[in-house]
């Protein structure tokens, strides 16, 4: 029995001479992070032993405090790769102030904001490539080398009342460049009402081929105040309507009709004798109703 | 996302790359500069050049002069962060009055958020220790060790910078044996000693090994000069955690099956099986409504017929 014991005995030495502890005594305890690999060390240092050999204690310190880290590292959950031990890594503890802001969600287009308020949800997402019928296969469905390019087509049928001059290619073309500048000022309106508060100016009058009754009126009445007199001298055409909105300010002469001056001060003064005499018991618990309630104020606070 | 811009990005790398600069919700791993001041000392050179090795894959060396009087005068560096997309920086200096001069900060949302003036005492370089080096790029540990560190408000501050700055990319999985490369640092009576190891695994009769440091620089020895941390104001802005990225309440009643069905446990009222609908059949039918019915509806169809 005696045997036993001091063979176990000398083998546990045995291992010790051979290797060395992983075990690190420290007062207080080290804060790790292993999220960020970081061990926090807050025990005081021996200001005494550090001055003897300041080399030596910071290399000490430093082994301990990693042995430590490591000692945490390795009780993390692993994962096996091709080879390679993977240790998963939980959240990071310290709090690490950002580099940017937060981001803000992006601003409503006007489009979006409409469809919000009508209830209108958008269709399930067009695929990325569509049918090409001619080429027989899946191209782009907008962009370069798109499928279906109408503007790509050799011949068109005209229309029996199209006009003799009218190019039907050109005309393609002219349509679909218009689309994008319309699209991309839309864009911009968009991003300038997100900017400025929701208000951009309107864009104005904008030519069209054939303008209709009410674009007529308001390019006349443009025209009109389109002078450096905002259009007070431009002459009324045969027929027009009055156009111009607005009343002219009128004062009262200031001498003159004594009775009308008198009627007016008079009603002014019997106004204040009527007055209803103030009731203070009323007034003051009023004021105290416009006081704020301190209670109600803590609560806002949180 | 749409890019809030007006001029659009031609290309589609342009749009990447400007997409990729876009403040997210998981945000890039912080890249730092490394500035050469007007006039550098070689050692300060040298600490600037080992610095940017040690975080090199985020790391931009900038080593022209840049005259740049970080305390007096922040645009420019608040300048080179934008341009840069970067966030932490080191700019180091040399001249009479502050000789080998570190300056070691960060910015948020390209506003200088924080920043410390380091002085070197002394300096050893990762030359002048003759032994292996530990691979480029690889995830540092970082020891902070130091009462100061928890003691001292300033000093916490530092110590928060310093974990900004050396912790190197966020990751969620680590090889375990390549965690190679270690930097102490260590606050003993107002100095900061910067040390930077490599670290030797032993075996240790347990599954955790037993771990022995090798020294291969830089390491400095600093003193704290002037600083400027970040009003308090700045602070509670840049800490502002995305709701997102907010833990959310485990949902009690949803459940997945074996085969991978998701199930949802709701409570309901107890159903009225009087009102129930069956299959419709002609015996089934409701019996005639009564009298009182009957006129109401008559009544209503009159009226009807009257307008």
């Amino acid at each position: 029995m005696a045997d036993l014991v001091e063979s176990i005995l000398r083998e546990e030495a045995e291992k010790e001479s051979k290797y060395k502890t992983i075990f690190v005594e420290k007062d207080a305890d080290v804060e790790i992070d292993e999220g960020n690999l970081l061990a926090c060390d807050p025990n005081p240092i021996d200001v005494k032993l550090f001055k003897s050999n300041k080399d030596d204690f910071i290399n000490n310190l430093a082994r301990d405090n990693t042995q430590l880290l490591f000692n945490q590292l390795w009780m993390l959950p692993v994962e096996r790769v091709d080879n390679t031990v993977l240790a998963k890594l939980p959240k990071a503890k310290t709090l690490i102030p950002r580099e940017k802001r937060l981001p803000k969600p992006r601003p409503e287009t006007k489009w979006e904001k409409f469809a919000k308020a009508k209830g209108i949800h958008k269709k399930k997402g067009k695929d990325k490539m569509a049918w090409d019928e001619q080429h027989k296969e899946f191209r782009p469905r907008y962009g370069y080398n798109r499928a279906n390019d109408d503007t790509k087509d050799w011949l068109i049928e005209m229309k029996s009342n199209a006009a003799d001059d009218e190019d039907p290619f050109e005309k393609r073309i002219t349509e679909r460049k218009e689309r994008r500048a319309k699209n991309e000022l839309q864009r911009l309106r968009n991003i300038a009402r997100s900017q400025y508060g929701g208000k951009v100016p309107g864009v104005g009058l904008t030519p069209v081929e054939k303008p209709n009754k009410d674009q007529l009126g308001r390019a006349l009445v443009l025209a009109k105040k389109s002078t450096a007199s905002l259009g007070k001298f431009t002459e009324r055409l045969p027929k027009e309507k009055n156009t111009v909105k607005g009343k002219k300010r009128k004062f009262e002469p200031c001498v003159g009709d004594m009775k009308k001056e008198k009627d007016k001060q008079l009603r002014i003064l019997k106004t204040l004798s009527h007055a209803v005499p103030i009731n203070v018991a009323k007034a003051a618990s009023h004021f105290m109703s416009q006081e704020p309630d301190e209670r109600y104020v803590f609560y806002t606070k949180f | 996302m749409v890019l809030q811009r007006v001029s659009k990005p031609k290309t589609h790398k342009g749009r990447k790359f400007l997409e990729n600069r876009e403040p997210k919700i998981e945000e890039n791993d912080k890249s730092a500069m490394f500035i050469k001041g007007g006039n550098t000392s070689q050692t300060v050179t040298q600490v600037l050049k080992e610095m940017y090795m040690l975080k090199k894959p985020t790391g931009i060396m900038m080593k022209r002069k840049n005259v740049v009087r970080p305390f007096e005068d922040q645009s420019t560096l608040e300048y080179f962060s934008e341009k840069n997309d970067a966030s932490l920086f080191l700019f180091g200096s040399h001249s009479k009055k502050r000789p080998n001069n570190l300056v070691l900060g960060r910015s948020f949302d390209h506003e200088i958020f924080d920043m410390v003036e380091l002085g070197i005492d002394s300096f050893k370089s990762m030359f002048d220790f003759r032994n292996d080096k530990c691979s480029q790029g690889t995830k540092p540990c970082v020891i902070i060790s130091g009462q100061d560190f928890e003691s001292d408000e300033d000093y916490r501050k530092l110590k928060n910078l310093f974990i900004d700055f050396f912790r190197g990319p966020k990751t969620e999985k680590i090889r375990l044996s390549g965690l190679e490369l270690v930097i102490n640092i260590t606050a003993i009576e107002g100095k900061i000693y910067l040390r930077t190891y490599r670290t030797v695994l032993k075996k240790s009769g347990a599954k955790t090994p037993r771990v022995e440091l090798d020294e291969i620089g830089p390491s400095l020895d600093l003193t704290v000069k002037r600083t400027k941390y970040a009003s308090d104001d700045m602070y509670k802005r840049a800490c502002k955690q995305p709701s997102e990225a907010k833990v959310s309440k485990s949902q009690k009643n949803k459940s997945r099956t074996n085969l991978g069905d998701q199930l949802g446990r709701i409570h309901m009222q107890k159903q009225d099986m009087d009102k129930l609908q069956v299959r419709k059949l002609k015996g089934l039918k409701r019996k005639k409504e009564s009298k009182d019915e009957e006129s109401i509806g008559n009544s209503k169809v009159k009226r009807m017929d009257d307008e």
